[in-house]
């Protein structure tokens, strides 16, 4: 099946600064797609080449197989990007705004999807209001329903919850998990990372530049090394001898017991019970997201520049 | 099309809705220049046969003002555009350069003459004003607020402060149009001034433009005409390449 995007051998810099090396990626249609890094990875760049705010010094996209230089038109007609910047033009209200790009795209007559849009994000109340007059959060969901007035199969959004509240964060998941089954791409780049874990199929992580992991998400978690455990504070804070074998560390008061799976959780409790130690603390550990992007982030070793 | 008019529609908009400052004042202060030109030199000398000053000038300051007007139009929603960042929804959408082109210049054209236009029926409740070769006067205006369009266009594009598209404005787009020949005809001036104004091309945009009103110029319009269609031709070259290449748009 044709890929929804897909990056062959970019590299792109800014003066002597590599932003992007040798990048290769390839996004199928209708996944839920993760791009994360920590800050100057080179996420927002990559996103910009795809969208064609930037221009990549050597290598290819395509978006629908459509070259990002070449076939701009059509690549960027399929194509739907959530800027990361709360960006706006003061001069109009949300209609005129969601109206006027829908006219950027060649579509004249575009009331009935614009107001759906409006709608979906809950902007009925602001749709003749000025840009000016919404607050950040009702300025990031115009900037969804600007990405989606032309309804393209393929959506990117750069950071969308960044600085945005509980409930709104929640609404806009809801809104873009729903695009996501009606068949939309999702790409998305996030620094909340159980956000990832929970809706994205797959990951690609970058640093300094280049993409140091790419895999679905439950393979990443899978692979870490540091299995499941268990951390318990305990009075007295001596562990019986049946338990110490499975202690990997102990600071601060606190115990931690490397489990195989959950059912050895009961042999922990009764052992505890029956040499009558009390139990003050308990947690369970298991690897997320967050540990992997943590222990890739460390261990993949700046290169040389 | 669709995107072509509507970028237009949405340039027009731009400056109508603030319309008191982009069209009404500059307006007032173009017939505030003619107030004081006409008290200060109403004793001047005809400049042409049977043209008095004042009448000789109403030409001049029209094209000022729409010279201005037209130059502003494309250089601040640019850079407005290019500092706000509300230009990526212009550059994300499948909008050709070609087309940006055309609508950024086509309502700069507009606000120039509506400016123009506005300036030239007020004077001409008070004075006698002839217009004897409209054809002429209408063409030279369109040119002449295309190419301070496109210079608007390329200004807005390269500048990325405001204080750069103010020395732009400043030190080119001023001297250029307040040494054209907008308040004297070029015969008045010492021969190497003559020389030097030959060699500015909004000297032939106004000459042009005012051989439309009085049937007679400093020099033949069809030599300012030509020079003013290749002066529009070879900066909209540039600016076509500019938005082409994505210089200081897409980086």
């Amino acid at each position: 099946m044709l890929p929804a995007i897909e990056v062959k051998q970019v590299c792109k810099h800014f003066g002597n600064l590599r932003a992007l090396t040798d990048i290769d990626l390839e996004i199928h249609a209708g996944e839920f797609f993760a791009l994360l890094g920590p800050n100057g990875a080179g996420k927002t760049t990559l996103i910009s080449i795809i969208a064609g705010l930037s221009l990549a010094n050597s290598g290819s996209v395509q978006v629908m197989g459509h070259d990002v230089r070449t076939q701009y038109q059509q690549a960027r007609r399929n194509l739907g990007v959530v800027p990361q910047e709360l960006v706006f033009d003061p001069f109009f209200t949300v209609r005129e705004v969601l109206l006027i790009q829908s006219g950027y795209y060649g579509i004249k007559e575009n009331t009935q999807w614009v107001d759906e849009i409006i709608e979906r994000l809950d902007l009925s109340d602001k749709a003749n209001a000025n840009m000016r007059a919404l607050s950040g959060g009702m300025k990031r969901r115009v900037l969804v329903a600007q990405a989606l007035v032309h309804r393209p199969p393929v959506i990117i959004l750069d950071e969308p919850t960044a600085g945005v509240d509980v409930e709104l964060r929640q609404t806009l998941w809801d809104f873009i998990k729903q695009l996501n089954q009606d068949g939309h791409t999702i790409v998305l780049t996030t620094h909340y990372l159980e956000e990832a874990e929970m809706l994205c199929h797959r990951v690609a992580m970058l640093k300094e530049g280049k993409i140091v992991a790419l895999d679905s998400t439950q393979n990443l978690i899978g692979k870490m090394i540091t299995g499941k455990s268990v951390r318990l504070r305990l009075v007295p804070d001596t562990l019986p001898p049946a338990l110490q074998p499975l202690q990997i560390s102990h600071h601060d008061g606190i115990a931690e017991l490397k489990i195989e799976n959950y059912a050895q959780v009961e042999f922990i409790l009764s052992s505890l019970r029956s040499a009558d130690i009390q139990i003050l603390e308990m947690h369970l550990q298991q690897p997320d997201l967050e540990d992997v992007f943590v222990s890739i982030m460390r261990n993949s070793g700046s290169q040389p520049k | 099309m669709t995107g072509f008019f509507t970028l237009l529609y949405k340039e027009l908009l731009r400056f109508w809705k603030v319309g008191f400052q982009t069209i009404l004042a500059p307006m007032v202060s173009t017939l505030l220049y003619l107030l004081i030109f006409l008290h200060v030199l109403e004793a001047h000398v005809e400049v042409y046969p049977g043209v008095a000053y004042t009448i000789f000038l109403i030409p001049g300051l029209v094209m000022m003002a729409v010279i201005q007007n037209a130059f502003a139009n494309a250089s601040s929603s640019m850079i407005q555009s290019k500092i706000s960042g509300n230009i990526v929804f212009i550059l994300l959408s499948p909008l050709s350069y070609r087309a940006i082109f055309f609508a950024y210049i086509l309502a700069s054209i507009v606000r120039g003459l509506l400016v123009g236009l506005g300036v030239y029926l007020v004077t001409l409740v008070f004075f006698d004003i002839p217009l004897k070769l409209p054809f002429w006067a209408l063409l030279f205006v369109i040119l002449g607020s295309a190419i301070l369009g496109v210079l608007g266009l390329i200004a807005g594009i390269w500048a990325d402060k405001f204080d750069q598209l103010a020395a732009f404005q400043n030190f080119i787009i001023m001297p250029l149009s307040f040494l054209s020949g907008v308040f004297y005809t070029i015969h008045s001036l010492p021969i190497a001034w003559q020389y030097l104004s030959h060699l500015n091309p909004f000297f032939y945009m106004i000459d042009g433009f005012r051989y439309g009103f009085f049937g007679v110029s400093d020099i033949s319009p069809y030599i300012s005409l030509l020079i003013v269609a290749i002066c529009l031709l070879a900066i909209s070259l540039l600016a076509i390449r500019m938005l082409k290449t994505g210089y200081k748009l897409r980086y």
